[in-house]
Parts: structure tokens; C-alpha cells; sequence
């Protein structure tokens, strides 16, 4: 088993973590909804109308451009809402459930890619490059499966896995058979993996040594023209589930975590749930706190209205503006304003002690000054800021030359984190992703 | 802190479009910002942000240059009553003297370079960026104290337009802008920039310090004197012409712009840049190591038609403007290299270049503002070629694999 170590990147702590491994049966859902939004690369073309009956497992909607990638109701029920926004996209549809286990049974015998296809499941899977769900018919060069999370208060995957571990194995063989090159899966230091058909990489480091391209990128780079695909443990077991039992399950372990938690811990519910049911009782003030579905690096903000955002495993609650009008705020010399530079003294008190932070940027959006920044919290051979500045440019020879099909906007999250110059370097990521994708195709 | 916000709300109408004072709206923001950390929440990406930012930034760079700036006004003074012939003035006399001599200058840069900022800004309707804080201090510290106001206010204009501006403002400037600012004085009113009275204040502050200069006066640099030296030997004297030692140039009281005199205090500066991680140790070593070899390889040749490279490396050095522009001028992060590789490579070369157009090039005693504004110019190129070796090494990677 090959050991890789890290040096470049950063270990948040923040207040909120969870200490005791307990899960926690959640309340059943009012509602249901799948936000077509988590899934990027695929054009919503609705399959069921308002009104109609859904079962567990039966497709919701389709892309547009590949008819067979489906995506799925978590639940059986009723499509309750599609909801529409600007220009009608599509920003839920939400589906009442009835409480009925009526789940739909796949033919396991059958292709394994198109098993996945209408399972639902292949969408929970992301291609390098350009960070978007698999394109049917391209065989991936390999597959990175990524073990732990270690993005900040992120759940052990260990525990969202549970019993579920034990499909694993057949998870494996599946994509051993979808893909001509290896199934690799990076496990953090001390963790144990029953896999002998996977090559299995240990990862030392800090965050973002958990994110699966950051583990591609050390061991078998993307290069241009190869196509891999990337994913969590939990989507393997998944996978391995529904090729042992013909059945998806649509259950999910979600960690609840942040400073605004009375007591964060780990609960069992379904994908897409409602976070009033959710979150009930579990928040310590609601107006002043921000929602996130996922980590507080690349997490999507969501109000409590709204539902539970793939790949559901990670809730944190964090305050919206916990010093309002804060004087003088770049004088400071108090310890508790956190920094990981010197400028300020939070350093003097260590930086491994949980803090408090809020959402607040606590800056203005400037030209990149500070040299050196990106590449601090970006593990992999790319001249972050170079890149950053082809694809304000559009510059796509560029964006080409300096790796750009490595990357996933997740990568440069912590980067985004410590940008002196308050960049949003995830969203410039993304757009420089998707308008390369356009051009090439 | 109520009530300054609560006032800060109350006049906030009037900056706004439709407003009266709507054409100031860059200013209050710049005020607000400077006063209050903006609320602003994230709204994509990252919901957490370090709270480093470029105000903070600036902000410790201006710290760090307060030693070199408070013994530059002592010395100020210092020179200046050894001048008139009163040595035992005391040293809060010199000082005070030396800080009326020097606020002059700063309330001019500051006020030249932020009114051209504040109306950029307001302009492009952007926020007032903090990159003037750097080098609103800067040039008052490596401008002559002779040098007339207006001088220094046309420079700072000249610099802050044609430099910077005209880039795209903080962070997008290819020279620095101090630096382009003494350029522009030593090569628009050369006369004044050299010679014996340009280093040395020589005139009274505020009508502090009258008295007429001692008959044997000669308020020339130790890099003046070297570089008019005629003969074998090679002594630097002060203004009494009593020798001087590298010792004396380490402290810094010699004659010399007011902030590039002490080693002593640039070294404070360059302590708080390192710890704080601000300047890159890379640039700044490499600056030094660059300077040593280039003086020690001049050294083994000592030449009376090049009498600078008579002198020791270490002493070398400590003369001049070397110091302050290893620690404050080459480490600027907008103008230098920023790549890791390149940046050794950017340092090492000023650092060369530095010594070599001290001691080859006769007609200009001081080689360090030329050396670094020749390699901002060769920074891109060092950065490509760094960058250029990774994309080929990403190429070939793409290539065996087929």
C-alpha cells in the first residue's frame, strides 16, 4: 500500500464538532426534493408532471443530451412541486412522500452501465474533467474513490458507512468493470479498507488531501484527453448495494455540525429531505445562522425552508455575522480573529484550537497581490495563480497548458478560504470549467 | 463606536447616486471600509474567509517601516546641526527637527497620491484600494531632503498616474511605484538629486535650526565620495570630514535619503516582514546573497577607475539604498516574481546588478532603484519561463502515456 504526503494545505477547526459517534433516527419528512442543481452537466427534462405518482427509484427527469441519465425520486409519493426560476430553470421538485416503500427493482444482470444509468446512481459520480457527471459511453481511464472527508467538522466516512461496508467489495468489481485502467482509493493514515481488486493509497496531510482530484493528481495525474471519474465511499457502497440487492438505497447518515448546533451528532434519513424536519429543535438561533448543506469550504448555503443538497452527508450550521460593524476590524490585535498569517496574533494562541467563524468576508475584492497564496493550499503540480488568471482571461491554450482538467472548483476551495484578495475562486473555477466544456464540445 | 456608525448611516444619503456629495461616494465607502469591517457575507463558494486582507496587509508594511522612518528623522536633524556646527543640540532637538523636516514631504506624497487615487476610484466607480498606504510612506523616505515640494509632488503624480493607473491600479502596476517616483527626480532635475546638498538638509524646518553651514561642509553621500574618488586609497568622511566606518553606515547616522540610512532599523522592518510572512524571504535573502557574491567578485580586482569595488563587500552593503530596497522595494509582491523558483532568481539578479552599476558605472553612484526596476521589467519573463518549465513537464506527462 503506497503512502503519499501532503504538505500543502490547511486544517480548519472549527466550534461544532461531533463527539460521539451515536446515529440518531431522524424525523420522517414532510417533503422530499431533488435540487437538479447538484448535478452538474445534466439538463433537466422532466419525466413526471406535478400530480403524478412516484416510486423509490423511478426517474424523475433525464439530460437533455443523454436521454439515458436519469435521476430519481429518493421516495415513493406524489410530485408535489417542479419548482421554476429565472428563465424556468428548474430549482426543485419536491415530492410529498406517502410513506409506502414501493422501491424500484433493476435488472442487475443486465449492462452495468446502464444499470447505473437508471438507478439514479450515476449521477452521484463526477468525471475530470471539467467536474461533471459522467458522459455515458466514454470509458473512464480510472477511477478515484475517495475514503474520508477532510474538509472542516466533515463526518468520518467510516461511520456514515456503518454495515454498509460490506458492499464495498462489489461496489469494486462493478467499476473494475466499467473502466480498462484501476479502481484507486486513498484512505487517511490509520485507515482500514477491505479491498484487494482496488489499489489503495494512504494520504497524510491536511485538508484537502480527502478530496478525490487532489488524490488523483498524486498519484496518477488527468492529463488532457483522459477521462476519470471520481467519487466518495459512500457512492461505491451504494453502487455495491445495488448490484447485491437489484435495489437503491436512498437512506443517507448526515452529520450535523457548527457552532449553531446544540449538539452536533450523526442522523439517519433520506436524500433530499426537508431541513424544518431535519433541523427541528436542533438549532441554537435560527435567524442569525447560515445553513449549509455540506462544508463550510464548498458547501451550498440553503435556507431552512429548503432541503437537504447531494452528496447528503454534511450539514454545519455556522453564524451569519456574529460581529456586526466590528471597528477597525484590520487593526485588530485580538487572538480570536482567526487568520492562518502572521499579520494577525491568532497564531500566538495556536492554530489547532477550535474557533468561531462567521460567514462575513472581512475584506473587499482586490487584485491578486500576495504571491503564493493559491499554491499553499493546493497539493498538486499547478501553478494555481497562473491558472486562476488564464481563466479570468479565457485564455483556453492557457487554461489547457496549466491543467485545468485536473481540477474541480472544490480544489481551490481552501484556497478561496485564505485569499487575502477575497477572490471567488471556486465560482471563477466553475466558469472557466463550464465555458472550456463549451468550447470543446 | 454607536455613535460614529449611527453618523456614518445618517450622512451615508448624500454620498449615494442623486446625493449632493454623490461625486465623493469612493470616499465614504474608503472611510466606512477603514472604519467598520464590511458586513458583506459570502454569497458563493467559501462561507468562511481568513481574516487577512489587504488593508491589514498594507497595513503591516507600514508598520514595519516606522523604525527606518523615525531614525530617518533623527538623522535628519542629526546631520543637520552637525552641519551648522552644533553637534550637542540633543538628540529630541534633532529629532524634532528632522520630523519637521520630513512631515512636509509625507503630507505632500500622501495627499498627491491618494487625491489621484481617490479620483481613479471614483471614476471607475471601484472601491479605494490600499495599495497607496505602502508607498505614500515609501517615498518620503527615499526622496533627497532637499528635494523642493513641488519636485516630489510632480514625481508622486507622475508615478502614481503613468506607473499605476494607467495599469489598472493596485496590483496591476509592472514597476514600482516608488521607485518610478525617484526616477523620475533623478533623471527630470538631475542637479538636484546629487552633490553636496541634496542629502543633507541644509535650510531651516519651520524656522527651526537656523545657522549657516560650517566652512569645511561637504554633505556628500559615502557613495558620492566613492564614486568621485581619485587615487589608491579609499576613505568616506562625514560632513565634519572626519572618517567613517562601516560600523557608522550599520547605524545609519551618515548622510543619505532619510529612510535607507540605518541597517539597523531595516533590519527591524525586515524582522516584522519575515515573521509576518508579508515579504518573501526568498526575494529578500536572495537579494543579499546576490549582492555579496557580485560585491566580493569586484573585490578581487579593486581598481582605482572603479574605486567602488575597493571597498569590503560587508561595507558594500550597508551603503546606500542596498538594504532598504532588498527589504522594501524588491519584495514588493505586485512588481517582483511570483513564482518560488523565480523569485531566487529575480533577488540573486538585483542583487548583482545592484553592485555592478555602483561600481561600473561611474556616472551614478547608486545602482539599487536601477537594478530593481530593470528586473520588475524581467519579472514576467522569469515567471514564464518557470511556468513554461511546468507546462512542459505536464506535456510530456500527456505524451508517454500514449
Amino acid at each position: 500500500m503506497a503512502t503519499v504526503r501532503l504538505k500543502k494545505g490547511f486544517d480548519i477547526h472549527l466550534l461544532g464538532a461531533i463527539t460521539d459517534n451515536a446515529i440518531v433516527d431522524a424525523a420522517k419528512p414532510n417533503t422530499v426534493a431533488v435540487i437538479p442543481d447538484d448535478f452538474h452537466g445534466v439538463i433537466p427534462r422532466m419525466e413526471k408532471k406535478e400530480g403524478e405518482h412516484v416510486a423509490a427509484g423511478e426517474p424523475l427527469y433525464h439530460d437533455k443530451n443523454y436521454e439515458a441519465i436519469k435521476v430519481v425520486s429518493p421516495v415513493s409519493g406524489t410530485v408535489k412541486e417542479v419548482r421554476r426560476g429565472e428563465r424556468r430553470h428548474i430549482d426543485a421538485i419536491v415530492i410529498a412522500p406517502d410513506g409506502g416503500s414501493e422501491t424500484v427493482t433493476h435488472n442487475i444482470m443486465g449492462d452495468a452501465e446502464q444499470v447505473l444509468l437508471l438507478s439514479g446512481l450515476w449521477v452521484m459520480m463526477r468525471q475530470r474533467p471539467y467536474d461533471v457527471v459522467p458522459v455515458p459511453g466514454v470509458k473512464p481511464r480510472d477511477v478515484f474513490v475517495t475514503a474520508f472527508d477532510s474538509a472542516p467538522l466533515a463526518p468520518d466516512l467510516d461511520v456514515v458507512l456503518g454495515a454498509k461496508r460490506q458492499f464495498i467489495g462489489k461496489g469494486i468489481e462493478v467499476l473494475n468493470s466499467l473502466t480498462d485502467g484501476k479502481v484507486y482509493i486513498g484512505v487517511r493514515e490509520g485507515q482500514s479498507i477491505e479491498a484487494p481488486s482496488a489499489e489503495v493509497t494512504t494520504f497524510v496531510g491536511p485538508h484537502p488531501a480527502g478530496n478525490a482530484g487532489v488524490q488523483a493528481a498524486n498519484t496518477v495525474p488527468v492529463n488532457k484527453g483522459d477521462t476519470v471519474w471520481t467519487m466518495d465511499i459512500i457512492t461505491l457502497a451504494r453502487i455495491g448495494e445495488l448490484f447485491t440487492t437489484g435495489k437503491v438505497n436512498h437512506e443517507t447518515v448526515t452529520a450535523i455540525t457548527g457552532e449553531m448546533v446544540q449538539q452536533p451528532h450523526y442522523i439517519k434519513t433520506v436524500m433530499g429531505a426537508d431541513l424544518e424536519s431535519t433541523l427541528k429543535g436542533e438549532l441554537t438561533d435560527v435567524d442569525g445562522s447560515r445553513i449549509i448543506c455540506g462544508n463550510v469550504l464548498t458547501g451550498e448555503k440553503t435556507e431552512s425552508n429548503q432541503w437537504l443538497r447531494a452528496p447528503y452527508r454534511h450539514i454545519t450550521v455556522i453564524p451569519e455575522n456574529n460581529k456586526p460593524d466590528e471597528f477597525m476590524g484590520w487593526a485588530s490585535l485580538c487572538p480570536s480573529r482567526f487568520s492562518i498569517y502572521r499579520t494577525f496574533t491568532s497564531w500566538l494562541r495556536g492554530l489547532g484550537k477550535p474557533v468561531s467563524m462567521d460567514s462575513r468576508i472581512k475584506g473587499g475584492e482586490r487584485a491578486i497581490v500576495r504571491t503564493g497564496e493559491y499554491d499553499a493550499m493546493l497539493p498538486m503540480d499547478i501553478y494555481g495563480e497562473f491558472l486562476i488568471k488564464a481563466i479570468i482571461s479565457g485564455d483556453i491554450d492557457k487554461m489547457e497548458q496549466l491543467g485545468i482538467y485536473e481540477i474541480a472548483p472544490e480544489d481551490f476551495a481552501l484556497a478561496e478560504f485564505a485569499d487575502t484578495s477575497k477572490l471567488e475562486l471556486q465560482r471563477i473555477v466553475r466558469e472557466g470549467l463550464d465555458r472550456l466544456r463549451a468550447e470543446m464540445s | 463606536m454607536k455613535a460614529l456608525r449611527k453618523f456614518m448611516d445618517k450622512i451615508q444619503p448624500s454620498f449615494r447616486p442623486g446625493g449632493k456629495l454623490a461625486k465623493l461616494e469612493s470616499v465614504y465607502d474608503g472611510m466606512e471600509t477603514f472604519l467598520f469591517t464590511p458586513n458583506a457575507t459570502s454569497r458563493s463558494g467559501a462561507h468562511i474567509h481568513d481574516g487577512n486582507d489587504l488593508k491589514r496587509t498594507m497595513i503591516t508594511v507600514v508598520v514595519a517601516l516606522i523604525p527606518a522612518l523615525l531614525f530617518g528623522m533623527y538623522n535628519i536633524g542629526y546631520q543637520h546641526y552637525l552641519a551648522i556646527g552644533q553637534p550637542d543640540a540633543g538628540w529630541f532637538t534633532m529629532f524634532l527637527f528632522g520630523l519637521l523636516a520630513l512631515l512636509p514631504v509625507i503630507v505632500v506624497s500622501y495627499a498627491v497620491g491618494l487625491g489621484i487615487e481617490f479620483i481613479g476610484a471614483q471614476i471607475h466607480h471601484k472601491e479605494i484600494q490600499e495599495g497607496f498606504l505602502v508607498t505614500g510612506i515609501l517615498i518620503p523616505l527615499i526622496v533627497p531632503i532637499n528635494t523642493p515640494l513641488w519636485m516630489t509632488a510632480i514625481a508622486t503624480a507622475f508615478a502614481v498616474i503613468f506607473a499605476k493607473e494607467v495599469f489598472g491600479g493596485t496590483g496591476m502596476n509592472i514597476f514600482n511605484v516608488a521607485l518610478i517616483t525617484r526616477a523620475f527626480l533623478f533623471f527630470a532635475y538631475p542637479s538636484r538629486m546629487s552633490g553636496d546638498e541634496a542629502f543633507v538638509k541644509v535650510d531651516s524646518a519651520f524656522g527651526m535650526g537656523d545657522g549657516s553651514m560650517i566652512d569645511t561642509f561637504t554633505g556628500a553621500t559615502p557613495l558620492g565620495q566613492i564614486a568621485t574618488n581619485v587615487g589608491d586609497s579609499l576613505q568616506m568622511t562625514n560632513i565634519l570630514g572626519e572618517p567613517i566606518s562601516c560600523l557608522d553606515a550599520f547605524i545609519g547616522l551618515i548622510p543619505g535619503s532619510p529612510g535607507e540610512t540605518s541597517m539597523i532599523a531595516i533590519l527591524l522592518g525586515a524582522a516584522l516582514l519575515l515573521i509576518t510572512g508579508i515579504a518573501s524571504w526568498r526575494i529578500m535573502c536572495s537579494v543579499f546573497v546576490g549582492g555579496l557574491a557580485m560585491s566580493a567578485l569586484v573585490h578581487v580586482l579593486p581598481s582605482a577607475t572603479y574605486p567602488a569595488s575597493m571597498l569590503d563587500p560587508w561595507t558594500q552593503l550597508c551603503l546606500g539604498g542596498f538594504a532598504f530596497g532588498a527589504v522594501f522595494m524588491a519584495t514588493d509582491p505586485v512588481t517582483g516574481a511570483r513564482t518560488n523558483v523565480g523569485q531566487y532568481i529575480y533577488g540573486f539578479l538585483i542583487g548583482v546588478f545592484a553592485i555592478l552599476i555602483r561600481v561600473y558605472n561611474s556616472g551614478y553612484p547608486e545602482g539599487m532603484m536601477l537594478a530593481i526596476l530593470l528586473m520588475n521589467a524581467f519579472a514576467p519573463l522569469i515567471d514564464h519561463c518557470v511556468v513554461s518549465s511546468n507546462i512542459k513537464r505536464r506535456a510530456r506527462r500527456a505524451a508517454t502515456k500514449e
